[in-house]
């Protein structure tokens, strides 16, 4: 699992790639925590675009994403999400509860 | 007496995480004898991924087990998978098949059993304290209609 980091305006965008399951999960957490905490991003992005894997701890990185992005009364958009980890997202209901585009 | 139809695999792996990403492509590659479509390769991959880093996970907490994953093509076109654990067993299963309901980390989301049963046809776990636990799903795939030569 890769992650690279944008920072731009107080907008954070964390582009994913590679197999996101439970083996990488603790790991892509912690970064994603470090990010946020560096940045204090109004916005953050998660960009699934080169995700060839996703199980359902990908949606445990979104939902504390979305935890920590509430703490700093900002807003997380999840983007290009690839059929098979948007079928994942679908069978958990996630779209109801994060704005996916 | 099996028939030529019938066709079956027993692997047996520590339950380290290193091998969840090793445990969906072996049962994708044994899948793809029955012709699956991508998109019922990838469910079967994502199934199998939930329930083995469920054994890695909550059968085996703090030690390393072993884990067993058995593959079986069975009549009418259905893939059966088996995951197997030896570890400390679900307390109360139906709670656990609950949406949300987790025990684990913060990196864990609860959804596992749910993504099991929306991918797959039937989902059946039984499980025994402190004996291990014995998730069973089948799915049937799509017959496809074979391009003429």
């Amino acid at each position: 699992m890769e992650i690279q980091e944008k920072t731009a305006d107080r907008n954070l965008l964390l582009a994913f790639s590679g197999e996101l399951d439970h083996h990488g999960a603790r790991d892509a957490l912690r970064r994603i925590e470090l990010a946020i905490d560096a940045a204090l991003p109004r916005k953050l992005v998660l960009d699934l675009a080169g995700v060839t894997f996703m199980d359902s701890s990908g949606i445990a990185l979104i939902l504390r994403s979305q935890q920590r992005m509430q703490l700093l009364e900002g807003s997380l958009l999840v983007c290009n999400v690839p059929p098979q980890a948007r079928r994942v997202l679908d069978a958990a209901g996630i779209s109801r509860l994060v704005t996916i585009r | 007496m099996r028939t030529k139809s019938s066709n079956d695999f027993t692997l047996e792996f520590p339950s380290r995480s290193s091998n969840e990403a090793f445990a969906r492509v072996a049962v994708a590659c044994f899948a793809a004898q029955m012709d699956p479509t991508l998109n019922e390769l990838e469910d079967i991959k994502t199934a199998v991924s939930e329930a083995v880093t469920n054994a890695i996970v909550h059968a085996y907490p703090d030690t390393i087990g072993k884990v067993t994953l058995r593959g079986r093509v069975c009549p009418d076109n259905v893939l059966e998978i088996t995951v197997k654990d030896h570890g400390r067993g679900i307390p109360d299963v139906d709670q656990a098949r609950q949406p949300l309901f987790t025990t684990g980390g913060e990196e864990r989301s609860g959804m596992g059993f749910t993504i099991m049963e929306s991918f797959m046809d039937r989902l059946t776990v039984k499980s025994t304290a402190g004996r291990g636990t014995t998730v069973t799903m089948r799915k049937r795939l799509a017959p496809r209609v074979k391009a003429a030569k």
